[in-house]
């Protein structure tokens, strides 16, 4: 058995998402190989090469692959995919994007979101939102895998990998990069966050998503929101959590008038404890909260931040 | 120019699924089903991009059972000028969908090819992606705009920590986001205008395109119930609790 890993970049540096796809790896086993691809990357390199269970590092450090676009990243894989029998990358927004290439230009399925390894050609995926856990066996020469990272623990950072440079080019006349506009947020990262805490349609409006300032501040949570909140404005899209934004799975997910639609208990309905606020007491996040607190979010938020 | 746009027939997004009692899938009889969600933004944006002059024609395209023809109906009463159902009874992975997909589009050279990011039944977020690969097309994958400029398409992507938009060459590959648009819905004249509009019915085997994929099914199973929790009467109990009994404070 021999691993590819595409390491995950946020702003050139190394995104946490990388450990948890390696620890997926090694219960695959075999020997794992990062691959870091994007423009000015030796940091992230470096900072891959001392993750647990590497034995090597390969940096693509050019401008073709600067923004880690589709056509070039899947162009590099398909030149560096020989050899190994799995290729992995996380369920970021990235990884979806370029593994599929891959896989089709490889002739092979992709299995996306794997949350359980049962054993090298053997995993456990969701479907229909979560609300099912399929098993799936491939019998593909080449698996092409996306890893939830929720699923997995990450690895530590006692490693030293050696790290050798990867001299592919490839050519891309189809796509180039225009603009990026990044939410700022001093904030722990959403998909990483031990505490989170998000609000629903039931905040009102945006403004009202303050309220959840000093609490978040107070735990070190990360703020989040249902699709019913996004859509109507209150609050950015990448703070979503649910079946179409981020999958989190902290320690506790605080559910502030949200009422628990499937396609948000699809985001977070593996925290470790549920807290939610709701004043309609037949609310469906009742079902599957562990402390539930019937009343109006307005009174409780204050309460609540003074209190913690 | 031409626009290709693809769409599923999938159980509708409301309803609580039930896994078979021989964990062989989720059963599907008697459940209510309807297109993927977004894949009726896909066919949204595809229409308004005719109604502002840039398309021409809008062709809707799915690989699926007979039934699905239903679907393709929609897609024609949404706006749609034609429709080209590629009738199969076996499971369809992505992989096959694409390859499928690939030969209408050398078949019918579009401009651009719209598709919903994923379907809301496997969840697998391929199939645009594997397309754009086997047709050697830029892609521009989970849009929530989509400006067509000449002979390129600017896109603007939700990634991660926020929005990153590129440029692409014509034709491309397009999968739309939730936040593209909000579909229309079908209105009663176009209904029935719909069921005169011309719908082509193909086999995989008309392109000689193998549906069986590598990929087998072993088990659908429910997922670990939580279970239920208690109300508590106060914020003081909640914080007692969640620092005393869950230990999380």
């Amino acid at each position: 058995m021999s691993i590819l890993v595409l390491a995950d970049l946020h702003e050139g540096q190394l995104a946490g998402a990388t450990a948890y796809v390696i620890a997926a790896a090694q219960q695959i086993g075999g020997d794992i190989d990062v691959l870091v691809a994007g423009e000015g990357v030796q940091a992230a390199a470096e900072a891959a090469a001392k993750l647990d269970g590497v034995s090597k590092v390969r940096v693509a450090d050019n401008v073709v692959y600067a923004h880690q676009l589709a056509e070039p990243m899947g162009a590099l894989l398909v030149e560096l995919a020989d050899g190994y029998t799995h290729v992995l990358a996380s369920a970021s927004t990235t990884g979806k994007n370029v593994l599929p290439r891959l896989a089709a230009l490889k002739d092979v399925s992709q299995l996306s979101d794997v949350l359980a390894v049962d054993s090298a050609d053997t995993f456990k995926r969701p479907i229909y939102a979560g609300n099912a856990i399929a098993t799936v066996k491939s019998d593909d020469v080449l698996k092409v895998i996306t890893v939830r990272t929720t699923g997995f623990d990450a690895v530590g950072d006692g490693g030293s990998a050696t790290i050798e440079a990867v001299d592919t080019v490839v050519d891309n006349a189809q796509s180039s990069f225009v603009k990026q506009e990044l939410a700022e947020s001093d904030r722990p990262e959403l998909g990483g966050a031990k505490v989170v805490i998000s609000g629903g349609r039931g905040m009102g409006n945006g403004d009202n998503f303050k309220l959840l300032d000093g609490i978040a501040d107070k735990l070190g949570a990360a703020i989040g929101a249902s699709r019913a909140a996004v859509d109507a404005g209150f609050v950015p899209n990448d703070m979503q959590v649910g079946q179409t934004g981020k999958i989190v799975a902290p320690d506790l997910y605080i559910a502030v008038g949200i009422s628990g639609a499937i396609q948000h208990l699809a985001g977070m309905k593996d925290s470790k404890v549920i807290v939610a606020i709701n004043k309609d007491d037949e609310a469906p996040i009742f079902q599957v909260a562990d402390y539930g607190l019937v009343g109006d979010l307005f009174e409780f938020l204050p309460e609540i931040e003074s209190k913690i | 120019m031409k626009v290709l746009v693809a769409v599923k027939r999938v159980i509708d997004y409301n309803v609580k699924i039930r896994v078979k009692a021989d964990y062989s899938d989720v059963d599907l009889t008697n459940v209510k089903m309807a297109m993927n969600p977004f894949c009726e933004i896909a066919v949204e944006e595809a229409v308004r991009l005719k109604e502002r002059g840039v398309a021409t024609e809008v062709v809707a395209v799915t690989v699926s059972p007979k039934a699905a023809q239903e679907q393709l109906r929609t897609a024609l009463a949404l706006g749609a000028d034609r429709a080209i159902h590629i009738e199969t009874d076996e499971r369809a992975e992505s992989l096959a969908v694409a390859k499928l997909l690939a030969k209408v589009v050398e078949e019918e050279q579009p401009g651009l090819v719209v598709l919903g990011k994923q379907a809301i039944d496997t969840d697998n977020n391929q199939t645009g992606q594997m397309l754009a690969a086997l047709t050697g097309l830029p892609q521009g994958t989970f849009a929530s705009e989509v400006a067509v400029d000449g002979d390129k398409v600017n896109v603007t992507r939700e990634i991660d920590g926020g929005l990153q938009t590129i440029a692409l060459t014509l034709p491309a590959i397009v999968t739309t986001d939730l936040r593209l648009n909000e579909p229309r819905y079908a209105k009663l004249p176009d209904i029935m205008k719909a069921k005169k509009k011309p719908l082509d019915v193909k086999t995989p085997a008309d392109f000689g395109v193998e549906v069986a994929s590598k990929v087998s099914l072993l088990k659908v199973e429910s997922p670990a119930e939580r279970k239920g929790g208690v109300k508590v009467a106060s914020v003081d109990e909640l914080i007692d609790k969640l620092k005393n009994e869950a230990k999380v404070l």
